[in-house]
């Protein structure tokens, strides 16, 4: 079926029926020209990561081409773990709600030795924050309504059944060459984003690495749909050494539809052929779940997995985003999570260049930002890994040492790592921060993103990061200069008159006090703050975050 | 900074306790305890510099990297077909 007309309800529908969903191959007129088709941005790969990347690029008014070599959203739940940082970007996509009102909504960890609980965590320990730190949601579903969004945009033309098989690169863009069951075609692209996954076949067209370790271990994905109810709340349950699976660890995750994902460490002698058979996932299931559960086996798979990046992610006109220019560990929900924000970072300033409002010099900075955040997402889960997997007999002798020592001690329930859950990076070694030169109290800084906090605006409950403008914001506390009406691409937001700071939990979370002022990223991200923000200050801190490498005289 | 001189209050009973407490154990549950105890030393040390130090004075050796980035294009992870 021609996508355009797919009904909305199909997007709603059962996860079977979502996964079933087909998206025809259409006829593109740039199959007809004498030329190749000249296409300011072409994406490829039509994952979580493409297509928010695609819906961002169409809100600010650029014109997308998708490419996707398949017709189908993703197959089993994958992905399930989106962050609260992934939901507050997907709330300026248009599709946060969406997300939230199907997935489900967790904050709260247990961590189990053999079948005593060591210990608990809240990852969103305070209140005032519109969205929850994480939601659970079928990978599909996730798919499903980003293509629904997408389809709505004009701007968006996702081809299906398009798979890209020559990238020929020049200076100002790249010429692709793409398979069609009509047959080959090419367009030029002045920019091409390659969001085709860990195995990213840009990245091979382009003779391009990406480089890591891989851990030595495998693990069985089981969800299963439970008949009747379950006794797990809605929480993340990880166990060391569990007596239904002794030696090895299981991480257990509530997802919708009254499924749950359970995740089997098998070791690495383990046959993946022989283990994803129903036969041996079953007594393994109710091992766990008990002998008279009474469940469906909905999706399984064996996984091993590589912590590893690219040395680069911006190769001239190409560039990449994703598990193409990175791949993790699953624990730390830090894969499609990273991939989004990814995305967030390079579409803001694909328009800026598209739009000549910044050089290419903006665009380069994707690179280091990104590269900056997927070195700590590896180090994270490289972390975790590690203590969960030990590869050293030293390695085992400290990691039991600290789950002896973690029943009775405090400090090694710090040590204790099942995972360090997705939290986006703080880019404080970005070169478009500008530094502090007042103080400030607390933790934030230049770089990180905007904290949330709930608001009103006359009378009607708001969130301070759905009042964040498209593109800058300066977000004032007290009275806002006269010359910030006429700052290009800045929203200014007047807290105590745009809107309420009623809780006086931004006053607190910012520091502001009156007169401070702080200048936000297209992406969310602080640049810069002041306690009295001068015009030539603003200026100089616009100019460098959006790299251009002289401040204009004002 | 870590502090290497004598600062034990008595170490001839200290050095027969560490004995002592090793006492019946077997090698594997020797090094289990030793494994204990440096985390719980390290924790009342706390002093990351002061810990970075003793490793490197322990191991007598500067310790080896972390495992260096390789090549392993085309990568994993790798989902088995359902």
């Amino acid at each position: 079926m021609n996508p355009r007309d797919i009904p909305p309800a199909a997007f709603h529908a059962s996860g079977a029926e979502v996964q079933a969903l087909e998206f025809g191959y259409v006829r593109s007129p740039d199959q007809d020209g004498d030329a190749p088709a000249l296409h300011p941005v072409v994406i490829v790969g039509a994952g979580p990561v493409g297509l928010s990347l695609a819906i961002d690029l169409a809100q600010r008014g650029q014109r997308v081409v998708v490419l996707d070599n398949d017709h189908k959203l993703s197959i089993g739940s994958r992905a399930i773990c989106f962050s609260k940082r992934t939901l507050e970007i997907w709330d300026r996509l248009g599709v946060g709600q969406r997300m939230v009102d199907k997935g489900v909504s967790w904050n709260v960890g247990k961590v189990f030795l053999k079948d005593a609980q060591l210990y608990e965590f809240n990852l969103l320990p305070e209140e005032g924050h519109e969205r929850p730190a994480f939601i659970n949601l079928q990978q599909y579903y996730a798919e499903a309504y980003l293509v629904e969004r997408a389809l709505q945009l004009p701007g968006i033309d996702i081809r299906w059944h398009n798979k890209v098989t020559t990238v020929a690169q020049r200076a100002d863009g790249a010429l692709l060459t793409i398979d069609t069951p009509d047959g080959p075609y090419q367009i030029d692209a002045q920019w091409v984003a390659a969001c085709d996954g860990s195995r990213s076949p840009v990245r091979q067209m382009l003779g391009l690495e990406s480089k890591g370790r891989i851990f030595q271990d495998r693990f069985l994905i089981a969800d299963v749909r439970l008949r009747g109810d379950a006794d797990f709340p809605t929480e993340r349950w990880f166990w060391f050494d569990p007596p239904f699976h002794p030696g090895q660890s299981v991480l257990l995750h509530r997802q919708p539809d009254n499924v749950w994902r359970i995740d089997f460490q098998l070791g690495w002698d383990a046959d993946p052929e022989e283990e994803k058979k129903p036969e041996n996932i079953l007594p393994r299931v109710k091992a766990l779940l008990g002998a008279d559960a009474q469940f469906d086996l909905d999706w399984a798979s064996v996984y091993t997995f590589a912590c590893l990046r690219m040395d680069s992610f911006v190769h001239s006109r190409v560039v990449f985003a994703g598990d193409s220019a990175h791949g993790v560990s699953p624990f730390g929900a830090r894969g499609a999570n990273s991939g989004v924000q990814d995305a967030e970072n390079l579409a803001w300033k694909l328009h800026w260049v598209l739009t000549g409002r910044a050089g290419p010099a903006l665009l380069a900075t994707y690179g280091p930002e990104r590269e900056y955040a997927a070195d700590e997402n590896l180090r994270n889960s490289t972390r975790a890994t590690d203590f969960i997997t030990p590869k050293s007999e030293a390695s085992r002798l400290f990691r039991d040492a600290v789950l002896h020592l973690a029943r009775d001690h405090a400090f090694a329930r710090r040590i204790v790592n099942s995972g360090r859950l997705s939290v986006p990076a703080t880019l404080s070694e970005s070169p478009l921060n500008t530094p502090d030169a007042d103080r400030f109290a607390g933790t934030l800084a230049p770089g990180a993103v905007l904290p949330d906090a709930p608001l009103t605006r006359q009378g009607r409950a708001t969130w301070l990061l759905r009042e964040l403008g498209p593109d800058f914001t300066l977000l004032v506390f007290g009275p806002v200069p006269a010359w910030a009406a006429a700052l290009p691409q800045v929203h200014v937001l007047q807290m105590g008159v745009d809107v309420q700071d009623t809780q006086g939990l931004a006053a607190q979370r910012l520091d502001g006090q009156a007169g401070t002022a702080y200048l936000v990223r297209p992406d969310q991200h602080v640049c810069a703050r002041w306690r009295t923000p001068t015009e030539a200050a603003v200026r100089a801190a616009l100019a460098r975050a959006t790299a251009h490498e002289e401040t204009r005289p004002c | 900074m870590l502090n290497t001189q004598p600062h034990l209050q008595a170490c001839d009973d200290f050095y027969e306790a560490l004995i002592a407490a090793h006492q019946g154990l077997s090698a594997p549950e020797s090094h289990a305890m030793n494994a204990r105890l440096v985390l719980l030393l390290a924790n009342h040390i706390g002093d990351h510099a002061a810990l970075l130090q003793a490793l490197e004075l322990a191991r007598g050796t500067a310790p080896q990297g972390t495992a260096e980035r390789q090549s392993i294009t085309p990568v994993a992870p790798t989902h088995a077909a359902a």
